[in-house]
């Protein structure tokens, strides 16, 4: 046991570093909303450039095979570099579901020529990649979607409607899958697409959520032809496809996640030290310092019970039962910590930005009320304890 | 980065957990924790035959010479088996206190009988305040004709019935702080005017007792460490000893998990297992949370204890307050997802439920830890 960096790691850090220090956007905040996991939809241009110059500093990409255009390198690298973004609170990776999702899945499943073809522009950001998986009946429980994809001759028409897709407004490309077999039992009869969302018959519509941005959408497909060149893993294979795509989506979503805890919760202490309630300064409260430290406990143990996960990887171990329970533990405690932060802004936590009047103008009232989707998108906490209690304790299915 | 266990780690694990599967089942838990000294002389032996008595000493005093992860596997292992006994006063408490601040002849005196099993020292810090800081040593010890007399009562004192030494935390001056006159005292079992007795204890697994001291006197020699300068020693036995108690807790609360999780793939309530049903499944994967972000603030507070990085005493205080309500959680989890079974002396769900209770309140509870590290972060 040692958790210290290796000197290569260290020097990768290093190199990390010096890179974002020269290269950071300045003021791109206050453009973007620092806190947003999923960027605005104006900050769009900024972000596809600032991927851009991540890309041509090789920092994109860290863990793909060097033939699709990435590093080659492990997870530590990657972890290293979701923490020091982080830390320098660098804009984010716009085309995070490309990178961390798509890129991945069609190196795993692709035919070469797919693979050829999709991974560089992931990287370089000229194809922005979106995820169609939930449909208005089919959350959770995506097993029972019915998005339908029905063959002719070389192609498949798509015919239905995805929900909840975030970057759909922008995306070149969706990781869509269908229904191509209706009579299969519900797991069986489901197809990976890779689909051109400037095909015929796409049409996306902004979905407005309760921060008033509008940062995923709705997208109804209305005979859509996609070529059968744009399958990936084989007709009816979908579901195991997709499975993949979610495996990556825990880790690509989960860099980092633990260091911008950190991050908050450096706010919400700077926050607590200038505020006071009912005339004293709220660190004086034996109450709220309670509270305080639980955070800063449960977030060191995110970073540890992150760290002895991809220790196992690293080792190339199977993930262990510590492996499944970041989302969770992620989510609690960040929604404890915007919990917290209107608890100490007390009547004041009403005001939006706008007002002088507002707290730090305005800013916990939105992550505030974005954290409410944490507990909801990638898989809400109910089907991440029944992953825990079927696959990891082996408890029966209900 | 490696936040792994070594093979000999590994290795000393399975070995333990070998071990005490064998040798201390839970028909011998019982039976040793029915008697005063939560022990017997023939298992008591063969902790010291496994090297487990003198794990951490160095071997020039009879120890194996390993280091705290180690420890924190071992303990772990003893945990999950509930094992009762002086072990955890007599290695991490008294050996450690004389490890730490013993002189060399102090030393070589006790911790080859330690390790050999053949000498067993409790540590006496707490008084009836019950406090875990410096202001709770009020013991008098005052000087006198060469020597120090020392007057004062100390309760919740592990083990101090079965000891044949005990370690004294008193006060030999009121200095301007109150870390500052704190001495360690080391006297025989046997000194005149020490008394022991054992107290009825909610967890029988752990045996404490009251040690009152009247007007025992002690020669200058008996002093571990410099007079006055105890509580600096005092403060880093605690923090080492509180890590391996968050390793056994966390034993323990792997074990709760592990007896829950198949009580409820067996047991059929309205024509299925209950563990199919979600009420009884989020509550089992709650556990399984809690169990593993234990282990990982528990490894990294072995990890910096053994380190000596700048960040221990922080890393200990986060151990033990997440530690203590987890375990407090999910061994009261472990009872309800039971039902009635679990409620029953039969049963060996109490055994866990009363450690984690006991656990809890050892070296400061979770609320008392959470203030430390308010203080520590600077709030």
């Amino acid at each position: 046991m040692d958790l210290k960096l290796t000197p290569e790691q260290q020097s990768f850090r290093d190199e990390v570093r010096a890179w974002l220090g020269a290269n950071m956007p300045r003021d791109w905040t206050a453009r973007v909303m620092a806190s947003a996991d999923v960027p605005r939809p104006e900050a769009y241009l900024l972000l596809r450039d600032w991927q851009r110059k991540l890309h041509q500093a090789g920092f994109i990409g860290l863990t793909w095979p060097k033939e699709y255009g990435g590093r080659g390198l492990t997870f530590m690298e990657e972890v290293i570099l979701h923490e020091e973004m982080a830390l320098a609170k660098a804009p984010p990776v716009l085309n995070i579901l490309g990178v961390g999702m798509a890129g991945p899945t069609i190196i795993a499943y692709g035919t070469e020529e797919q693979k050829r073809r999709y991974p560089p522009k992931i990287l370089s950001c000229d194809d922005i990649w979106c995820q169609g998986y939930s449909e208005p009946n089919a959350g959770s429980d995506l097993a029972s979607l019915q998005t339908r994809a029905v063959k002719d001759g070389e192609h498949f028409v798509i015919n239905g409607q995805k929900v909840w897709t975030s970057l759909a407004h922008v995306a070149d490309w969706m990781m869509l899958l269908a229904r191509t077999d209706p009579d299969a039992p519900r797991h069986k009869g489901i197809t990976y697409f890779l689909l051109d969302m400037r095909a015929p018959g796409v049409t996306v519509k902004p979905l407005r959520q309760i921060t008033g941005d509008a940062e995923f959408n709705e997208v109804f497909f209305d005979n859509v032809r996609v070529p059968g060149s744009q399958v990936l893993g084989g007709v009816n294979n979908g579901w195991g496809v997709g499975m993949t795509t979610l495996m990556y989506e825990r880790f690509a979503l989960g860099f980092g996640l633990q260091v911008r805890l950190r991050i908050g919760l450096d706010g919400l202490i700077e926050m607590a030290r200038r505020l006071e309630k009912h005339g004293a300064s709220i660190t004086r409260s034996p109450v709220m310092r309670q509270k305080i430290a639980q955070l800063w406990i449960d977030t060191e143990c995110l970073k540890y019970t992150g760290a002895r996960a991809i220790t196992r990887l690293l080792k190339g171990e199977l993930p262990g039962p510590e492996a499944s329970t970041g989302k969770m533990g992620w989510v609690d405690t960040h929604q404890r910590l915007q919990e917290l932060a209107m608890e100490m802004q007390g009547p004041y936590s009403q005001l939006m930005k706008g007002t002088e009047w507002a707290v730090e103008g305005g800013l916990w009232q939105y992550t505030f009320l974005r954290s409410r989707a944490n507990s909801i998108e990638g898989g809400t906490t109910e089907i991440q304890k029944n992953i825990i209690g079927e696959r990891v304790l082996g408890l029966p299915k209900g | 980065m490696d936040f792994g266990f070594s093979e000999e780690q590994e290795l000393l694990r399975s070995t333990a957990r070998k071990f005490f599967e064998n040798e201390c089942a839970s028909e011998l838990v019982r039976k040793m924790m029915a008697t005063p000294e939560g022990t017997t002389p023939e298992f008591w032996a063969k902790l010291a035959e496994q090297g487990w008595l003198g794990l951490i000493f160095p071997e020039a005093y009879g120890g194996v010479g390993l280091g705290f992860v180690d420890l924190v596997v071992l303990m772990e292992e003893m945990g999950r088996a509930s094992m009762p006994g002086p072990y955890f006063s007599t290695v991490l408490l008294g050996g450690l206190a004389i490890l730490e601040t013993g002189s060399e002849a102090q030393k070589k005196e006790w911790l080859p009988k330690i390790a050999a099993g053949e000498a067993k020292v409790a540590l006496a810090w707490t008084e009836p305040s019950a406090r875990w800081d410096a202001q709770g040593v009020t013991l008098a010890a005052t000087e006198s004709k060469g020597g120090f007399t020392l007057t004062g009562t100390k309760l919740f004192i592990l083990d101090a019935h079965l000891a044949d030494a005990v370690v004294v935390a008193a006060r030999t001056a009121q200095g301007p702080s109150p870390e500052e006159g704190v001495s360690l005292f080391l006297v025989p079992r046997a000194t005149k005017g020490l008394e022991v007795k054992l107290l009825p204890t909610m967890d029988q697994t752990r045996k404490l007792c009251e040690v009152t001291l009247t007007g025992v006197s002690v020669p200058a020699s008996s002093l571990l460490g410099e007079k006055g300068k105890g509580w600096a020693p005092l403060a880093r036995v605690a923090e080492r000893a509180t890590v391996a108690l968050c390793a056994e807790m966390c034993g323990g609360a792997q074990r709760v998990l592990d007896m829950t999780t198949e009580y409820a793939k067996i047991r059929v309530a309205f024509g299925k297992p209950i563990g199919a049903y979600q009420g009884v499944k989020h509550r089992a994967a709650d556990m399984l949370v809690e169990v593993e972000n234990a282990k990982s603030i528990t490894y990294y507070a072995g990890w910096a204890v053994d380190e000596d990085t700048p960040d221990a005493a922080l890393a200990v205080s986060m151990a033990k307050a997440y530690v203590s309500d987890a375990y407090r959680r999910v061994s009261a989890a472990g009872i309800q997802i039971h039902g009635g079974i679990g409620f029953t002396w039969e049963h060996d769900l109490h055994l866990y439920f009363k450690r984690a209770k006991s656990s809890e309140f050892t070296f400061g509870d979770a609320t008392y830890h959470r203030e430390r590290v308010a203080q520590l972060i600077n709030l």
